[in-house]
């Protein structure tokens, strides 16, 4: 368990010395949904409609940006074969690298959106079954998308190729967050919705780094 | 001054039948080697000859195409964990974070390998003192030259303890005074009863050390 803390302290500490990362992705974040009203117009019942699939779709493209970067580093300065050869199992290394990078991107971007639905003239019904999909989505996206990035390591032009692998995957996260959002605006009660992102996180947390230890093992090879 | 090794008493770690290929092509087959506690192996042979193949073979990040590795007679396959705890590989990058500093760098290693903070924390210090990396400590990563990042890396060596010692090339980029502190070190890692298996191309005082000639284990091409 203190080996699981270091590496998170470690990764937050890289994160928050370079900076870079975070800031862009909420910045992605927030720009991108800022061009939407550009786009489809001012009106508020049209927007309105629309903001809980903006909000949703943004929230994974931004997530996605710094996926490449969740393991690319640490193989490319020879950090991952020492990670990998710690005396701790590495599912629970990577479950911990995994959870730096939601620290890192999925909690800013659960704290952005809600200040970009009211650009978007959401219904005040829908925001904290906002709040709620995303506490549940965000990781979601850290997880399935650390497979991918394992999966992708060493690879040439790896972020186009690891979009092409997770974006599908992610559309059940897309379906139901929307789905609870739009439930709850509509005066429906959300809770289908988000009890089933609740056991997709569930069963991604368990699956998810077991899979990407695995991945990272061929990486090496 | 080398910390107190974790396991007690003498240990042999021993391969048998050993090959590896890589991208199709057999590197070496057949090998054997026993190493007991105080005793080194030197990887010698030219570029390619599977070097440092063998080295990660031994370290557990590549899995051999043939043959097993034991640790007092228990196959390393078994428990890689356990395998782990005992093993430190320094391989060719040397990776040392460009924005933690030396000291942070280091004692991330260290705790990662001995979760026993406090103790770690002191045998960062001590190893940075030994590779003359003390000034050093609060150095970005960034700012080291490719020397100073190797030594950086070998200090890893002592602020945590493990008793099989793997090391490939371990002098690239050391100048004269930085050889001889390995060398030192090295022999009393030995004498504390640890092993070490390095490969090089300089000249390095390893007395008593077990030459293995790489070249002798390839195989032909064109054998089927």
């Amino acid at each position: 368990m203190t080996r699981f803390l270091e590496v998170v302290r470690r990764d937050l500490r890289l994160a928050l010395r370079q900076g870079s990362d975070s800031v862009m992705v909420v910045t992605f974040f927030v720009l991108t949904v800022v061009l939407f009203p550009f786009g489809i117009g001012p009106e508020a019942n049209v927007l309105e409609r629309v903001s809980a699939g903006v909000l949703m779709v943004t929230a994974l493209l931004a997530s996605m940006l710094s996926l490449d970067r969740l393991f690319q580093a640490d193989y490319e300065d020879g950090s991952l074969e020492l990670l990998v050869l710690t005396p701790a199992p590495l599912g629970m290394v990577v479950a911990a690298k995994m959870l730096a990078h939601w620290l890192t991107t999925g909690l800013p971007l659960m704290i952005a959106a809600p200040v970009l639905a009211v650009l978007l003239h959401m219904h005040a019904d829908g925001f904290v079954i906002l709040l709620a999909a995303m506490a549940l989505g965000t990781p979601i996206l850290s997880l399935i998308g650390g497979i991918g990035a394992a999966l992708v390591l060493g690879a040439r032009r790896g972020g186009v190729l690891l979009s092409l692998l997770i974006l599908p995957l992610y559309v059940p996260v897309l379906i139901f967050g929307v789905g609870a959002i739009d439930a709850a605006v509509q005066g429906m009660s959300a809770k289908p919705h988000l009890l089933i992102l609740a056991g997709i996180l569930t069963g991604a947390l368990v699956l998810a780094p077991w899979a990407s230890a695995a991945a990272l093992r061929q990486a090496l090879e | 001054m080398v910390p107190a090794m974790t396991e007690q008493g003498s240990s042999i770690f021993s391969g048998s039948g050993l090959a590896c290929v890589r991208g199709g092509r057999v590197v070496f087959a057949g090998l054997d080697f026993t190493l007991a506690s105080g005793g080194a192996l030197v990887l010698l042979g030219p570029n390619g000859s599977g070097k440092s193949s063998l080295l990660r073979v031994l370290s557990g990040l590549l899995r051999p195409a043939h043959g097993q590795l034991a640790w007092n007679g228990e196959p390393v396959a078994d428990d890689p964990e356990a395998h782990a705890a005992r093993t430190h590989y320094l391989g060719h990058h040397d990776a040392v974070k460009p924005v933690l500093s030396v000291a942070e760098n280091l004692r991330f290693w260290a705790r990662l390998h001995d979760s026993h903070a406090g103790r770690a924390d002191r045998a960062v210090e001590t190893a940075l003192e030994r590779f003359g990396l003390s000034h050093l400590s609060s150095i970005p990563g960034k700012m080291l030259s490719a020397g100073q990042k190797r030594r950086t890396n070998l200090a890893r060596l002592l602020a945590a303890p493990s008793p099989l010692w793997l090391l490939d090339e371990p002098t690239t980029a050391l100048d004269r005074a930085s050889i001889a502190a390995l060398e030192a070190v090295l022999a009393e890692h030995r004498a504390g009863g640890g092993m070490v298996v390095l490969s090089t191309h300089a000249d390095i005082a390893m007395p008593g050390a077990v030459e293995m000639h790489l070249d002798r284990y390839s195989v032909a091409e064109d054998l089927p």
